[in-house]
């Protein structure tokens, strides 16, 4: 008598309409992670693709959180295929960054004073645009390694793994693009003097 | 014991978002916060935004005027028009 919900076919919806009903959000969605107009646009193809392909959505969400579900491995892939398409010697000579410290490891710009109203701050359009200025001004692997930790939240073990990274260069990495990003930051947004030692 | 330089403290603090350091970093970070200010600056100011990032996704999907970036009407059709050859 028990109908198991899993077992009923879940009816797919006419493809045709899925471009106008989810096609500007998983843009947004892809440009967001890429920034890149022509990445995103064939992601979010490829993504409805697989989706075709795939036949049927399992059921257990709602359609566009299976869309989504899609982007983000295609998302992941790309920046995969990215990353081995990139020597590593060309990684490392890529633009270095502002030295902070002097030669015995203190501060030589020194950390300046933000006005910190988190709670404020974190409700204006201008900081996000700010942010994602200097998001987008790191280096692209650093940005990328802290999309996915930072933002997608992935463990380090599964980024290692995906990204074929050690631990340690991951850390490297994630520390470059926090260091980056909180001196864009303070240069960008908080527009304080730094006091120079 | 020698103490921590800000440049190995920042290292740590860093570390410290991504797994738990051991008793011994973490009491060395401690002492150095508690007599540097300037690290204890930073750190307060890389969580706030460690805590920012976590909300960026969200704040930039929701379209929240800041990039309210739509596809363009060929990208529409061209994927339109895909789907259309695939799905016959």
């Amino acid at each position: 008598m028990s109908e198991d919900q899993n077992d009923i076919p879940i009816q797919l919806t006419d493809p045709a309409a899925w471009v106008d009903r989810h096609g500007d959000l998983l843009f947004r969605y892809a440009m967001t992670r890429l920034s890149d107009r022509h990445v995103a646009e064939d992601l979010v193809q490829e993504t409805f693709m697989a989706a075709l392909k795939s036949g049927q959505f399992s059921g257990q969400a709602d359609e566009r959180t299976w869309f989504v579900g899609i982007l983000k491995h295609k998302i992941i892939d790309h920046y995969r295929r990215r990353d081995r398409e990139r020597p590593m010697s060309t990684i490392q000579q890529e633009k270095k960054q502002e030295d902070l410290f002097d030669e015995k490891g203190w501060w030589c710009v020194q950390p300046a004073k933000w006005p910190i109203d988190a709670s404020n701050t974190l409700e204006t359009a201008e900081f996000w645009e700010a942010f994602r200025h200097c998001l987008d001004g790191l280096p692209q692997r650093m940005r990328m390694v802290f999309l996915l930790r930072e933002m997608e939240e992935h463990s380090t073990e599964h980024l290692c793994e995906t990204l074929k990274i050690s631990a340690g260069n991951l850390g490297v990495l994630l520390y470059r693009a926090r260091m980056g990003l909180r001196r864009c930051l303070e240069i960008n947004w908080f527009c304080t003097e730094t006091e120079e030692v | 014991m020698k103490m921590m330089s800000c440049k190995e403290v920042s290292r740590l603090v860093s570390e410290s978002l991504d797994r738990k350091l051991s008793i011994w970093q973490r009491m060395q970070v401690m002492v150095h916060l508690m007599m540097c200010g300037m690290c204890a600056r930073f750190r307060k100011q890389t969580l706030f935004l460690h805590a920012a990032a976590k909300r960026y996704f969200g704040i930039m999907d929701e379209g929240a005027g800041v990039l309210n970036d739509q596809l363009t009407t060929e990208a529409h059709e061209r994927i339109k028009q895909s789907l259309k050859l695939n799905g016959q």
